[in-house]
């Protein structure tokens, strides 16, 4: 305790100087830190000042540029070369700050336009049973094993701290209430499509960035085989197909787990946990977590087909490096998507 | 003269600040097989792929029959695009497709022939390039060069009008070579279709082809027939034609 006061204590703002300039204080290494803080504060601070110098003059000489017409003229060479650079370095600084707005965007409309082409192309004839029916058993079936697993883990743990915590107001008879509707509201939908992104999507981004690679997409295109409807639409009528399934499977289990924890474990009467599952569960929570895995397997099945197909576009790698790449995108912004729409979707849905 | 079926009129491509083709002309007849040469790296392959839509110019036009395919709508596009055939020069096989699926899914993704019918169509196909017994196995199983003859019965398998190779026959034995330059005449002869190759065997193409083109520094220096290539005396042909090693780089070697 006695070494955290003066650490306290320094880092209040009036004492900040004291740090730098006074005597050391109560602190092991403290000379080393305050060199090395030091330095690095010197450092910010002039790259700071240098970076602010350089925007302001970049930008009143590109505007003084402007007031005046290209006056060149009226300069010596060694000014007018000046200006030329910053009014270069003006231009360029306006020009990334636009990409960076820009590109985003531009990619937001990209995505947009490969889904909808997806969906129409989802339903043009003829139907692309067969394929669909090899996704759904993929992206569906082959993941039963690891959806059961994480649903039971999920729900032993809801029903272990849902006890301790209801047993606290004496209403641990309460537990399936809070299992069952945490799980069919929330847990089942997002972690069934997690586990769907972790197990499928990354191998579906894998597979249609090797094939963009090596000119596989090239190929169906010049076969006149639309790449998009013979790659993307089957997988994403198979996520739209097996994910509430496979959400409905993870609920279920999911709830067995609970019980498995609270009633068998800790000795909550099976009756009560599976009467409260049964009447505090309403058909308007099973279908609102339905539609939350509709929309999941939109997003799960759009963006890893998205990233896989534009590998080629990268700019952050080419080839074997440019797939490891995309599917690490794949995988991050759907995680990470999911949980977005989530709330929106639960705020519009509540 | 006849008009051409294919017209490249002042094509331009860069990619980046790399002009690879700059200011192409060509034309391609009809019923001919035209070999485009050019050193590795003049941008063959990405000519080819203007010609079949993959890249488009960045200016210039292509004509197809005398009309601007930048014009076409979707559905003449579509319907350009079924007379075409790429033989991609990396083979471009669906690995995790057998190589009967692989020669099939042309036909099969139409939905217009029987089944049946494709597996006859696939197996002559096969049959024809000495590939049989082969159909179950995976791209990766193979050897490169009957990777090679994967890919080049693919390409002829939906009895296209128009069949664009790229490097149909490198890597390939010389037996197994000179049966795939006949096939292509023999489908010419039977097909009547038009073909055009890029190929670095000089002199097998001259017999095969009606026209040569030669690419250099993104430009088409030279195209005629082939007892005009032979005789030309513009010296980077000859260079070419010859295999001679220039100047700079034969004194660059001698000083190893």
């Amino acid at each position: 305790m006695m070494d955290v006061k003066p650490l306290r204590q320094i880092c209040r703002v009036p004492r900040l100087p004291l740090f730098f300039f006074g005597k050391a204080p109560n602190l092991k290494h403290g000379k080393v830190l305050k060199i090395a803080f030091l330095c690095i504060s010197v450092k910010v601070f002039a790259l700071h000042l240098g970076f602010t110098q350089r925007l302001v003059s970049a930008i009143s000489d590109h505007s003084t540029l402007l007031d005046d017409g290209i006056g060149i003229n009226r300069f010596t060479k060694n000014q007018a070369r000046r200006l030329m650079h910053n009014h270069y370095r003006a231009q360029t600084l306006l020009i990334e700050l636009g990409r960076a707005a820009i590109s985003p965007v531009q990619e937001l409309g990209r995505a947009a336009i490969f889904f909808f082409h997806g969906v129409l192309n989802l339903f043009s004839l003829p139907l692309q049973v067969d394929k669909i029916v090899d996704q759904v058993y993929f992206i569906g079936a082959k993941s039963i094993f690891v959806i059961c697993l994480t649903g039971a883990f999920t729900g032993m743990v809801l029903g272990l701290q849902g006890y301790y915590t209801l047993i606290q107001f004496g209403s641990e008879g309460m537990l399936g209430a809070a299992v069952g509707l945490s799980l069919i509201r929330e847990l089942g939908p997002v972690l069934a499509a997690i586990m769907v992104t972790a197990r499928a999507g990354s191998a579906m981004a894998a597979e249609i960035g090797i094939m963009r690679i090596s000119e596989q997409i090239d190929a169906l295109s010049t076969m006149d085989i639309d790449p998009i409807r013979f790659l993307f639409s089957p997988r994403l009528g198979a996520a739209l197909i097996s994910l509430p399934l496979l959400t409905a499977i993870f609920d279920v289990i999911g709830i067995i787990g609970g019980y498995v924890t609270g009633s068998a474990l800790l000795g909550i009467s099976p009756g009560i946990y599976f009467g409260r599952v049964e009447t505090s569960v309403l058909m308007q929570d099973i279908s609102g977590g339905f539609v939350k895995s509709f929309v999941f397997a939109a997003i799960v099945a759009t963006i890893c087909c998205y990233q896989g197909y534009t590998t080629h576009l990268r700019e952050d790698g080419f080839g074997a490096k440019g797939v490891s790449f995309s599917t690490t995108s794949a995988v991050v912004i759907s995680c990470v998507l999911i949980l977005v729409s989530d709330y929106v979707l639960t705020s519009f849905l509540l | 003269m006849t008009e051409p079926l294919i017209e490249l009129k002042g094509v331009v491509k860069r990619f980046g600040d790399n002009v690879v083709l700059n200011g192409v002309d060509l034309s391609l007849y009809r019923g001919e097989v035209t070999t485009i040469i050019g050193k590795s790296g003049t941008g063959k392959s990405v000519l080819l792929k203007h010609i079949i839509g993959l890249l488009v110019p960045d200016a210039g036009d292509i004509f197809f029959n005398g009309q601007n395919i930048q014009t076409l709508t979707r559905e003449e596009r579509r319907a350009l695009k079924m007379k075409f055939s790429y033989m991609f020069q990396g083979n471009a096989l669906f690995d995790s497709m057998t190589v009967y699926e692989n020669v099939a899914l042309p036909l099969k993704e139409k939905g217009r022939t029987p089944a049946p019918e494709i597996e006859e169509h696939v197996r002559d196909k096969l049959a024809q390039l000495d590939l049989s017994g082969i159909e179950d196995r995976y791209p990766s199983q193979l050897s490169g060069g009957m990777r090679k003859r994967v890919a080049m019965a693919r390409s002829l398998v939906t009895d296209p009008e128009i069949v664009l190779f790229d490097e149909p026959t490198t890597g390939l034995d010389p037996i197994r070579k000179n049966a795939s330059l006949a096939m292509i005449t023999q489908y010419q002869k039977a097909y009547g279709f038009t073909a055009v190759l890029v190929s670095h065997e000089i002199p097998d193409v001259f017999y095969i082809s009606q026209r040569i083109a030669m690419l250099d520094q993104g430009r088409i220096i030279f195209q005629g027939s082939p007892e005009a290539v032979q005789k030309s005396d513009l010296p980077l042909i000859q260079q070419f034609i010859r295999g001679q090693v220039p100047d700079n780089i034969r004194n660059a070697l001698n000083e190893l």
